[in-house]
Parts: C-alpha cells; structure tokens; sequence
C-alpha cells in the first residue's frame, strides 16, 4: 500500500502500525487474560496519550506462565543445538522483516527517536539472536583425560575420563528494564533459548507494549510454554517471579536496591542471579585529540555526544565527560556547536536525534537533578531546563540536552540521572584522569579517547569497569562482553560466556577399569 | 538537630495509606541504572537491610536507610522525599498507586555540615530501637 507511510504516530490515518487497545499476556503459546481481569493503561511518552491497555497480573498468572514453562522445559531442553539455533535464526530473520513495525513500537513505548530502533535496536536485536544461534551450535562441552589411557588397570583412575556437558537449567525468570524493552529482552532470551532454557519474562510495565508486537510475530516460531510473558507492577508480577522457588536463575536489569533483594530471595531458593544495575561512565579526552586531524577530532565530539543517545537512558551513558585542562576551551567549544544543531524534533521523523524521556517519573527525576546540580554550585554550560514540544506532543516528556561543569565530588557526577545531562570536569596528568574514572561506586563502561596507543592501554587497563571503549562509546555488537565491575554488577552479557549463566555442567565421570579397584 | 531526611505532606499520606495495607514499612535509597536514585518502600518484614546501611531518620515513622558507600557520596545533601504521579518503582510498593516517590535534595549550609559531623550517623546493625527491622547481623 502506498499511502501507508513508515514514520508517522502509530494509529494515525495511514501509519503502518495499528496498536490493539488492549493486550494480554502471553502464557502457553496463548494470549492469556490476567486471572483478575485488571488493567492498567499503557502511555506513551511522546505525546502523554494512551497506547492500550496492559494485563496488571499477579502471583496467579506469574504461576501460571511457570507451569507452562515446567511444562515445555524438559522437550525444549531435550531437543538439538541445531533445532534451537534454526528457530532462533528465524526469530532474527521476522524482526528484521519487521524493522519498521517493531521500531515504530519502540518509539511509541518507550520515546525514542526512530532512527533509534531503525539504527540500532533492532538491528542489534537481530545480531543478538543470530550469535547465539552460532554460539551454541559451536559449544562443545569437555572431555578430561583424568589417568591413563588404556583400559583394564587394577583401579578406577585408570583409563577415566571425565566428560563434560554444558545442560540448560530448566526455568529462568528474566526481569526487563525499559530503557531499550526488545534488546535487552534480546539480550536475556537469547542465550537462555539458545542453551535450552524455558523463559518467564515480565517487561518494564513503563514499557510493555513493543514486546507484545514483537511476540505476535514470533508466536508460532517457539513450542508453547518456551517463552511467556508476563505483564504488570513490578511489585504485583516481578516479586513473585524473583522470589519464586520454580526457577532456577534470575536475569534482572536495573538498580541496586532491588538488585539487593533479589539477592536476598535468591539465597532463599538458592540460585544463581545475574546483574546489570547502572553506572556512571567516564569519558575521557586526552590532550592529543586536538593534533589528530579534523575527522579524527570531529568523532571525538560525536563520542561526547553518545551521552545524547537514548535520551541518556543508558545504563552505560557517558556522563561524565573528563577533559584536559589544557584542551577544555576548545573542545568544549565543538561539543556546544554540535549539541546547538542537534534535531530535537518529532520521534516519529528519521531526521530527530533526541527524543522524549521514558516516563513521567523519569522527568521528574531528571528534574530533580539537574535542580541538585545547580544547588551543588555547578555551572550550566549549556541546557538545563524542560523542553516544550509543540502540537501532539506537547503532552510528552522532552528535557534539554544538557551540560554541568562542576567537580567530581557533587552528586551529580556520582548517580546515574538517566537522561539527557552531562558533567564535565578536567584532569592535568594520566593519575589523575584514572584517579576521577575510578572515584564511582559503579564500573560499567568508560571511553578513552587519544591517538596515543601506550594511553590508550594504560587506561584501558587501569579504569574499572567492565567494557572500555577506546576511540569509540556505544557499540554494542555481539562477541563483546558486557557486565559490570563494583556495583555495577554480576555476570557478562551479549557474548558466548553468557551461555555459561544460563547452563550447568554435567560431568559424567567414566571408568573403564574391568577389575577391581581392591578397596573392599 | 539538623533532620538527613525530610517527608512532604503528599509522601505523609502515601505513606500512611501504604501502611494501612502493608503494616510496618522501610525505606532504602537506591542507585544506578532505571529506577535508581528513587527511594524504594518495603515491608520492614521483608527487606533485610544491610548492617553496615546507614540510617537516615525517619518518614512518617518509617526508618529510610542508604548504602554506607552511597551515603559518602550523598552526605553534603538533604533528602526531601516527594510524591509526583507515575508509575514503576520495582517491588516498591507505592507502584500500583499510580504514584512515586521521588527523591529531591538540598545542599547543606557549611554551618549545617559542621554540626552534622558533630552527629554522625547510625549504621543498621547498632539499631535497636526499630520495631521488626532485619538487619544481616545483629
């Protein structure tokens, strides 16, 4: 159809995406009604309007999706590396048919610009289920020569072998933030799937709308009962998910609070958890940037910028910019003129580079920092304020990009404000650059920008945090691993090591004695 | 003596409504990614705090603690615990309300500083004056 345009708002007159009104959860391959029949009213933060109506669940559908899920997980665990792997490539290849639709979801739900999702989520999303489709049909288990290879000897560590078997863990629970609701739900059901794993996922309930488009299409790909999701509060859907005794590993994205009590539930059942809970990355500009040429020095500027994308909400956002004294000036300077020509316009059009926040509340937070900020006696080098859209999304939740100057110590430097808000501070010396990455309680990511290779090593090695990108920020391919140092967290996603989360090793250990051992 | 923790009226009457349901609550600042920087609200029955989490005050009768290592960051900052609508919030149990709790912050004085050093926090474990609170050791 020709007059279905890609990017306007979702449900306009000629959008290609039509939200249902009401949406439910997924349970046994079935669209499921919440055992309550409660909803809650989905908006989107673009505009303040409503999208559809979301399943507010309780500990009654959260046990129903696990006894669908124990119902699949034994012939879902049994079945091939090769079978998994060929659903999942099909997963992959119906999200890349469907870029546009999923990405227009995306925006709606969750305020990304659509270039976002178009560029980046999705594509990853994509890439995310195609490596672990590759991953696990390359895993091998282990095999231990433990003595001796001939068999027949007079004890049994003669001619033993030790075998090794990577085997799924049955259930898991996967918690989803709503930063990026398809990737990081990509992230988790990826390798989960992949190593034979039955899933209960429960989305973000700030963003629960673009997974159940994406599991419309994906439907019919999976056995009933290997993917369920569940919808509602995180204290009415999550909790009992977290601290059920029916799975048997929790995957969660998100902050360090409830990253405690999960724990806490977790030593009750006696699980293994993985956690992403944050950071406050460091960005750090070494003096010689200003000597390595003008396309060299412009993606330097553009790497600052990162901390524009996603409207910050990134667990892994630049925000604290780290610069040289002797180069503040005039890289500051190029920072201000690019931020002064960023699109801001409508999420719905390809040309806009920021977008709106996630949530009324996370207006509000950010709000409320950037007042802290100013308390704090930084200096605002540029933004600062709300900003106010016009027309149809007047109503959404949009802040200016926004740039502090202050010293590392202000609180505005050490909390992640998941939005569009930058601190700046310099350095004099290498010391003092690694002494300001490492002065966090958090270690997620960090970027290092020099030509100088023995800096970019040394920092590489000396800052504390998990992934540090050198002379880029936010690449997320597969086959890097991701995870934190400190508080940042536990466990290393979107890399084969992930498998490993989400296995156990069985080790059957073989004698091929055929005489006693004379023991007994 | 100088409060670390304040409540609005709008978070008073959150707050007795949450433990007209919930019965005894507490309060744990949290950090990091998503909903961090948002005070999460349990019941004091169930979220086991950390022995070495520091203790804030009160809200609404309510103990509100933070990490002892986010609290060295945090110090120089008066809580002021607000309600604006919203929701999520993880396991807190304001989520379903349609409301948040939202943590706003002032600057102390140097003077203010100065006599807080005078009164350094308690941490969790050398609490015992907390009906129902758990604590890792004590």
């Amino acid at each position: 159809m020709d007059d279905v345009k890609p990017f306007i708002y979702p449900g306009d007159d000629g959008s290609k995406l039509k939200p249902d009104s009401r949406y439910e959860n997924f349970i046994g391959g079935n669209w499921t009604k919440p055992k309550t029949g409660n909803y809650f009213e989905n908006i989107s933060p673009t505009s303040g309007k409503v999208i559809c109506e979301i399943p507010r669940s309780n500990a009654d559908d959260v046990n129903l999706a696990l006894d669908a899920a124990h119902k699949a997980a034994p012939g879902w665990g049994k079945t091939g590396p090769a079978e998994r792997s060929n659903i999942l490539l099909k997963i992959a290849d119906v999200i890349e048919q469907n870029a546009e639709k999923l990405s227009l979801a995306e925006t709606l739900d969750n305020g990304k610009p659509i270039r976002e999702p178009m560029a980046a989520d999705i594509p990853l999303t994509v890439d995310h289920f195609r490596y672990f489709a590759g991953a696990i049909r390359a895993q091998e288990g282990t095999i231990g020569n433990i003595d001796g290879m001939q068999s027949g000897g007079g004890n049994s560590a003669q001619g033993m072998m030790a075998y090794h078997y990577p085997e799924p863990l049955g259930v898991v629970g996967q918690i989803i933030p709503w930063n990026f609701p398809i990737l990081m739900a990509a992230w988790k059901l990826a390798p989960a799937l992949a190593a034979g794993n039955a899933v209960v996922l429960k989305p973000a309930e700030q963003t629960p709308y673009s997974i159940c488009v994406l599991m419309e299409l994906i439907a019919d790909l999976l056995p009933p009962g290997v993917v369920n999701v569940v919808q509602g509060y995180g204290v009415e859907a999550g909790k009992p998910l977290a601290s059920s005794n029916r799975v048997k590993k929790i995957g969660f994205t998100g902050e360090t609070t409830t990253g405690r009590l999960i724990l806490q539930y977790a030593s009750e059942n006696l699980i293994p958890v993985t956690l992403e809970l944050g950071g406050k990355s460091p960005n750090i500009f070494f003096k010689d940037i200003m000597n390595g040429g003008d396309e060299y020095l412009s993606r330097c500027v553009e790497g600052f910028l990162h901390a524009y994308f996603n409207q910050g909400e990134v667990c892994t956002c630049p925000s604290r910019a780290v610069v040289h004294e002797d180069i503040y000036e005039p890289f500051m300077e190029m920072v201000k003129k690019r931020v002064s020509v960023l699109n801001c316009g409508d999420p719905f059009d390809l040309n806009t580079q920021v977008g709106a926040q996630a949530s009324s509340e996370q207006f509000d937070k950010i709000m409320s920092y950037l007042d802290v900020g100013k308390q704090e006696g930084a200096s605002v080098i540029f933004g600062g304020e709300k900003r106010q859209m016009d027309g149809a999304y007047s109503n959404g939740y949009y802040v200016e990009p926004t740039a502090f100057k202050g010293d590392n110590s202000m609180r505005i430097f050490q909390e992640e404000i998941f939005g569009p808000v930058v601190s700046v501070t310099t350095f004099k010396d290498e010391a003092e650059a690694i002494s300001i990455a490492n002065d966090t309680l958090y270690g997620l990511g960090a970027g290092v920008w020099s030509k100088d290779a023995n800096i970019c090593y040394r920092m590489g090695r000396a800052i504390e945090a998990g992934r540090v990108w050198v002379n880029c920020y936010h690449s997320y391919p597969a086959h890097a691993a991701f995870g934190g140092y400190k508080n940042s967290g536990i466990g290393r996603e979107t890399h084969k090591m992930m498998l490993n989360h989400y296995q156990q090793t069985k080790n059957v250990l073989v004698s091929y004695a055929e005489v006693p051992d004379g023991f007994f | 003596m100088i409060k670390r923790v304040l409540s609005t009226k709008k978070t008073d009457d959150l707050i007795t409504e949450l433990s007209k349901i919930h019965g005894l609550l507490v309060f744990h600042q949290s950090g990091g990614c998503c909903d961090g920087s948002s005070p999460m609200c349990f019941p004091r029955s169930e979220f086991r705090v950390g022995s070495r989490d520091i203790y804030l005050g009160n809200i609404g009768s309510q103990p509100f603690f933070m990490s002892e290592d986010q609290f060295e960051y945090w110090k120089h900052t008066q809580l002021i615990i607000d309600v604006v609508d919203g929701k999520g919030g993880m396991f807190s149990l304001e989520g379903p309300t349609g409301k948040r709790f939202l943590t706003r912050s002032r600057v102390y004085e140097e003077n203010e500083i100065n006599e807080l050093k005078k009164n350094p926090p308690q941490i969790a474990s050398n609490l015992s004056n907390i009906e129902g609170l758990k604590t890792t050791i004590n």
